[in-house]
């Protein structure tokens, strides 16, 4: 069914959440997640021509990077951005799906598509405004993060061991999994304490997934010093000039 | 946004098929039985036809076209699914209609309710198709007002000059089809101006500042490292945006070809003889501004993920 559930009163909302100061733009949570997702729930995750030129294949966590940088900063900051389903509250994915493939968990608001009534019409991923929907052109079926529903749940592993594979791989330590209904729990003081914000609020589709933006460092940024105003020379001997101009020369 | 052409040959030839049958529908509600076996028949034909066959091409785009029934049970929430329990529900109305008119029933009394009901399915199916595209906010060129009109303005345009060319074949032309038609044409001709007129003046307010919440006071976000080697399923499929001047072209295209179409129905009027050749060639100009038209409304939209690709603004 893909009409959305109605949320309970203590809603769980499981979900991530991002820390774009720690994020060191490793990949591993890409790579661990391409690792545990091919043989899991998505199984198989198509690549194409893996030995080719240009590789490609489906991914359900992207991980981007972007500079930071106002007119007057000499250097800018580079914010590596980790990309992946946010398990929105009000996800459109959701609603578009004509097959009832695509659906969103009552009981803990993990957002899924069945790979076996998915016709991969790809309406789902043209609602999703994250780009969190990369269908499978070998499966013919949409795929997407789980939050690892196969781990978290898995009474085979140890529970330190029951997060998501992205959660687990990060060797910075910079993605952080629970229930994020609860304000009580970790996760919800870590977005309480560091402001951790919304992608795109303004959209409406209120996204479970939170991001801490990157601490402000006091030297992270070198000002450009203002160049030197042009002076005349002033009465000054040629000689003065000439060392002027060749005192910038050499400062270049 | 990709245009796959599977999707554009589907709306494009439901559309003129839909445009048709509610025509026809209408003919059978005001004037009863048709004047003419063959006329009617070959016209409920084609227009059954066209729309078969966009049916079926939309399925074409499907990575499991095997299961494509199942598109019929989200309909609580989903358009598509809506638009595919519409497109079903029509051939009900329209096969007894076209029994009831072509005089293979003998019920005069509701062929009036049949060519009515005919239309409205005609209609709503159409308006489910552009309800698809008119609701993802997150794509600004659709989620616009006039998507709809826009949709419903050709279906009716396609199918009038249609509607035009086969009667003029079979020697039962008549002056209110070409009214009709440049009536329909002009409409859709305005319609999409005002149309273009809006997503150009609407402020492209999504910004990649605002998509990825990183820019403090005065900063800029530029995208510096791309997450892949080679294009993935997102670059292919939301990534594509005509150039500026390309999309200029083709909506001057679009266009001249309407009002070629328009010309076209008009000149079919004065005489007879002429009629024939000059429906038929409304009817390709007219399919010719469809298919550019919907083309040029895939190339033109701008999916908002873009903006996590470096797009400054969406
Ligand atoms: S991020 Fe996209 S795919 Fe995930 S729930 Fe939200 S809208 Fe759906
Ligand atoms: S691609 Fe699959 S999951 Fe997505 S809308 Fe279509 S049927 Fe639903």
């Amino acid at each position: 069914m893909t009409s959305l559930p109605t949320p309970s009163s203590n809603q769980k909302k499981l979900g991530l959440v991002i820390d774009l100061d720690t994020c060191v733009g490793c990949q591993a949570c890409a790579t661990s997640c391409k690792e545990w997702n091919t043989q899991g729930y998505s199984a198989p995750l198509n690549d194409r021509q893996a030995y080719s030129a240009s590789p490609e294949g489906t991914w359900l966590n992207r991980i981007h990077g972007y500079e930071v940088k106002a007119p007057e900063d000499e250097q800018s900051r580079i914010v590596h951005f980790p990309r992946s389903c946010l398990h929105c509250e009000e996800p459109a994915c959701v609603t578009v799906c004509p097959t009832g493939a695509s659906y969103k968990r009552a009981e803990d608001g993990i957002v899924l598509v069945n790979p076996e009534t998915c016709i991969g019409c790809k309406l789902c991923s043209w609602a999703c405004p994250y780009g969190a929907r990369e269908y499978d052109y070998d499966h013919g079926v949409m795929k997407k993060c789980t939050l690892c529903v196969d781990r978290i749940y898995n009474d085979n592993f140890a529970v330190e061991d029951r997060v998501p594979a992205c959660v687990k791989a990060c060797p910075t330590g910079a993605r952080h999994f629970g229930d994020l209904g609860d304000a009580e729990s970790k996760v919800s003081r870590l977005v309480a304490e560091r402001g951790g914000y919304d992608l795109l609020p303004e959209m409406g589709y209120k996204p479970v997934n939170k991001y801490l933006p990157p601490r402000k460092r006091s030297s992270e940024k070198m000002k450009a010093t203002p160049s030197e105003p042009e002076t005349m020379s002033e009465g000054k001997s040629r000689v003065d000039d000439f060392f002027r101009w060749a005192d910038r020369l050499l400062s270049r | 946004m990709h245009p796959a052409y599977s999707v554009i040959l589907f709306t494009t030839a439901s559309g003129a098929g839909y445009g048709l049958l509610a025509l026809l529908g209408l003919v059978g509600f005001n004037h009863g039985r048709a004047s003419s076996l063959w006329f009617g028949g070959t016209a409920l034909v084609i227009a059954l036809g066209l729309i078969t066959l966009g049916l079926l091409s939309s399925t074409f785009h499907l990575g499991r076209p095997e299961r494509a029934w199942r598109a019929f049970s989200q309909w609580r929430s989903s358009w598509l699914s809506r638009e595919g329990v519409a497109s079903v529900i029509t051939f009900a109305p329209a096969l007894v209609f076209g029994a009831l008119w072509l005089g293979f029933l003998d019920e005069p009394r509701w062929l009036g309710l049949a060519g009515l009901a005919t239309v409205l399915m005609c209609a709503v199916t159409v308006f489910c198709t552009a309800k698809i595209y008119s609701t993802l906010t997150t794509i600004r060129q659709w989620h616009q007002p006039l998507t709809v009109p826009v949709y419903l303005a050709f279906a009716l345009a396609t199918g009038a000059v249609l509607l035009m060319a086969i009667a003029s074949v079979f020697g039962l032309y008549q002056i209110f089809q070409a009214g009709l038609a440049v009536v329909a044409l002009v409409l859709t001709l305005v319609l999409k101006i005002l149309y273009w007129r809006g997503i150009d003046s609407d402020p492209k307010t999504r910004t990649i500042e605002a998509a990825t919440g990183l820019a403090r006071q005065g900063e800029k976000v530029r995208q510096w490292e791309v997450p892949h080697t080679a294009e993935n399923f997102i670059m292919k499929e939301m990534g594509f945006v005509v150039a500026r001047k390309h999309a200029e072209k083709l909506r001057r295209t679009v266009m001249i070809l309407l009002v070629l179409a328009i010309l076209a129905t008009v000149l079919t009027i004065p005489s007879a003889t002429l009629a024939i050749p000059f429906s038929v060639l409304a009817f390709l100009l007219a399919a010719a501004a469809a298919a550019v038209e919907r083309w040029l409304f895939f190339a033109e939209a701008q999916h908002v993920v873009s903006l996590y690709y470096g797009t400054e603004r969406a």
